[in-house]
């Protein structure tokens, strides 16, 4: 059985329909990525998996460990293990990284039934899985994603991720803002966290982020719909052809290398 | 997450609104000389005080209420209101025997035990019912220290002088509208006075309550803190849920001779009304320091309640190198309204004043912050740091800003920053997604926002500010 399922998935914002019928399966101990061109539906997709209030499901279902997950609250989904890295990570003012951290993780262990971890053992284990993405004692003490760097950012996404052992890891557009030395820690990160238990799904406009995290699979996104699924070779196929070579239209250049047109 | 669900959020029950059936000696409804003389004789008080209060009330009769703030409210009628209300019994200051058992379980219920064995620790308690001052507790410990804490009424009594001197010093009966009308009718409160060089032992507390109906509470609270001396004031307020508008005009005097301090910490919690804006208490109040050589005068303040708050706590910065503080948070839900800020003045060189506030609208609240900071010719090297930051719960709520700067004196350095943020659906989706449930993340969001101010205050009531906040916005999830 596959980690997360999802079949025949529609959703639209408002009166737009977005994702037009997704299917995906994702095994555990398996990376997808996920491209496409802007607008194509992939950070829709993103959202209706952690269950984002503005999207609206019209048809299909989303199975995680067999367990649908659709009707769940966002917290909810989080116990059970879902985790987004977000694009933009939210600022915070005032609450300590730390803090809101471990208010998170002793949230999900209450509904697992286990105990909650105290200051002390939290913060030894913080400190332990901080290394993953080099951030310092500083960085951690300070108010949630304020006044942070892109890259700080990121890093902080990769960070949280580490400390809460997600089941399914989707990670949107962690490669956008990040120079080449802040997207050598974020994939090194990620690839550290690679493990039989857990399935993830990377969604990135550009093929640059797959040289470091290597996937199993690749799927083209357009129009909300998988429209060409297949090995790693599939985005280098893209890289080098474009999105027009899927007759696709995109404006900002499409998987070349070549850097960022988006913040 | 939508602005529905955040509305549904900001809805909250008022855990204090109960009434107790205490009977009660009340002045009937209506104002005139007769009434503050009858008040006057009531209390036992010296002719200086009768005069003083006549003076202010033929005063106040030349003033109109002012209508500059951003608030609006029906018409108080001012002789509608009683203004005198005091359970029957005979408070005796050294026992709690004679205290109606009712007032001491509601004080009880409010979380503030008056009885020996329960007391807080290492905090004074003036218990302030209605009209007069009910019990003051731990009266020995202090007076060893030289520490005269006590009821507003017992300082007429006891400490004349004192209060000859010091009474309207800092805001003279002709103040203001409401000032001129405390001072013509108020009925009690609170007195301190810290000796030369002493640091007094203990947190000092006056606890608010407001009972019967369809009166006003109009207290005054005058506290000297004596050269060299420190002092940290707590003061406590909430009133029981009532259809009726009811008005609490209160002045609150801070004296702080040379090199003294004055830490002033107010938790309010009047009742704010209801969803629809239907009763509430009216909240004008007048609150001034003065601060003499090297003194500093700190007030902290986290306004939940009230459905009009209407409040300026100011220092006067009058001796060389003293300082001023004002950290604020006000919450605003429903229909309250509340105009609120601060006054720094300064007069003597080297003076430092420090303005922090934080508004928080949500529901159709309305907040908004007014301060002046005025620097004048005397003042060489003033520095004025103030920093206004807003948080908007939803879409129906407002928040504005309005600081007003006057310097005379070209050495100043004035600095204001201000901030408007909105929690919005992503900071609410980013703690969800990361497990935390929405009202958790509400409350942590907005503690994170007051983090500045809240850790101004004296710890017991640091902890009570935040579950207040966390009350104050709680409701259920929809």
């Amino acid at each position: 059985m596959a980690l997360l399922s999802v079949r025949n998935l529609h959703a639209r914002v408002g009166d737009k329909d977005i994702l037009k019928g997704i299917d995906l399966e994702v095994g555990a101990g398996e990376v997808h990525a996920i491209m496409g061109p802007n607008g194509s539906g992939k950070s829709t997709l993103a959202s209706v998996l952690a269950g984002r209030d503005a999207y609206e499901v019209t048809k299909g279902e989303v199975l995680l460990d067999g367990k649908p997950l659709l009707e769940l609250a966002p917290e909810a989904r989080a116990a059970e293990g879902v985790f987004l890295a977000f694009q933009y990570p939210v600022e915070i003012p005032g609450v300590g990284n730390l803090h809101f951290l471990r208010t998170a993780l002793n949230a999900q262990r209450r509904v697992k039934g286990l105990e909650e971890l105290d200051a002390m053992d939290f913060l030894q284990m913080a400190k332990e899985k901080s290394k993953l993405v080099q951030l310092d004692a500083a960085f951690m003490n300070r108010s949630v994603n304020e006044g942070f760097s892109g890259g700080e950012k990121k890093r902080n996404e990769i960070f949280q991720m580490a400390v809460l052992e997600p089941r399914l890891a989707i990670l949107d557009e962690t490669d956008s803002g990040l120079d080449i030395d802040a997207l050598r820690t974020v994939a090194g990160g990620v690839n550290g966290l690679r493990s039989p238990q857990r399935a993830m799904v990377v969604i990135t406009h550009y093929q640059r982020l797959l040289d470091y995290i290597v996937p199993d699979k690749v799927h083209v996104m357009a129009g909300g719909r998988i429209i060409r699924s297949g090995g790693r070779e599939l985005a280098l196929e893209l890289e080098e052809k474009g999105y027009g070579w899927l007759g696709l239209q995109d404006g900002k250049g499409a998987a070349t290398k070549g850097g960022e047109a988006r913040r | 997450m939508t602005t529905d669900t955040l509305q549904e959020l900001t809805r909250r029950p008022y855990a204090a609104g109960f009434v107790s059936a205490v009977e009660a000696d009340t002045f009937p409804p209506g104002l005139n000389e007769d009434v503050i003389r009858a008040l006057s004789e009531k209390k036992g008080e010296p002719p200086f005080l009768l005069e003083w209060r006549l003076k202010s009330y033929r005063h106040w009769l030349t003033l109109r209420e002012p209508t500059w703030q951003a608030v609006t409210y029906k018409p108080i009628d001012y002789q509608a209101i009683s203004y005198y209300s005091a359970p029957r019994f005979k408070p005796k200051k050294d026992s709690l025997d004679e205290v109606d058992p009712e007032i001491l379980r509601t004080y009880e219920k409010l979380g503030i035990p008056l009885v020996e064995q329960q007391r807080l620790q290492n905090v004074a308690v003036d218990a302030v019912f209605d009209s007069v001052s009910v019990a003051t507790t731990f009266k020995d410990k202090l007076a060893k220290a030289g520490v005269i804490f006590c009821s507003f009424s017992e300082a007429v009594r006891e400490h004349p002088e004192l209060l000859r001197k010091y009474l309207g010093s800092v805001v003279p009966h002709s103040d203001n509208f409401f000032a001129a009308l405390n001072s013509a009718v108020f009925s009690d409160g609170s007195f301190v006075y810290i000796p030369k060089g002493v640091r007094c032992p203990m947190e000092l507390s006056t606890y608010f309550r407001i009972n019967a109906a369809e009166t006003g509470q109009f207290e005054r609270t005058l506290i000297v803190a004596d050269e060299g001396s420190y002092v940290s004031y707590l003061e406590g307020c909430t009133a029981p849920q009532r259809d009726t508008n009811q008005l609490h005009a209160a002045v609150v005097e801070l004296v702080a001779l040379e090199g003294a301090t004055i830490k002033y910490s107010t938790v309010q919690n009047w009742y704010p009304g209801d969803a629809e804006g239907k009763g509430g208490i009216y909240n004008f109040v007048t609150k001034r320091g003065i601060a003499h050589k090297r003194a500093k005068i700190s007030w902290t303040q986290v306004e939940t309640g009230s459905a009009i708050t209407w409040k300026y706590p100011s220092v006067i910065l009058k001796g060389d190198d003293s300082v001023g503080e004002f950290y604020s948070v006000a919450l605003t839900n429903n229909l309250q309204q509340a105009d609120t800020g601060t006054k720094m003045v300064h007069l003597g060189k080297n003076t430092r004043s420090t303005i922090v506030s934080k508004g928080i609208s949500a529901g159709r609240g309305q907040n908004t912050y007014r301060g002046l900071v005025k620097v004048l010719k005397s003042a060489e090297n003033a520095r004025n740091y103030t920093q206004c930051d807003s948080l908007l719960l939803g879409d129906k709520c407002g928040a504005h800003t309005v600081p007003y700067i006057e310097v005379k004196n070209a050495s100043a350095q004035v600095e204001h920053e201000a901030s408007t943020s909105k929690i919005g659906e992503d900071q609410l989706f980013y703690c969800r997604q990361r497990g935390i449930s929405q009202e958790d993340a509400v409350s942590m969001i907005v503690n994170g926002f007051c983090r500045q101010v809240f850790k101004e205050l004296p710890m017991e009531f640091a902890v009570e500010a935040q579950k207040l906040l966390g009350v104050s916005l709680e409701g259920s999830v929809g």
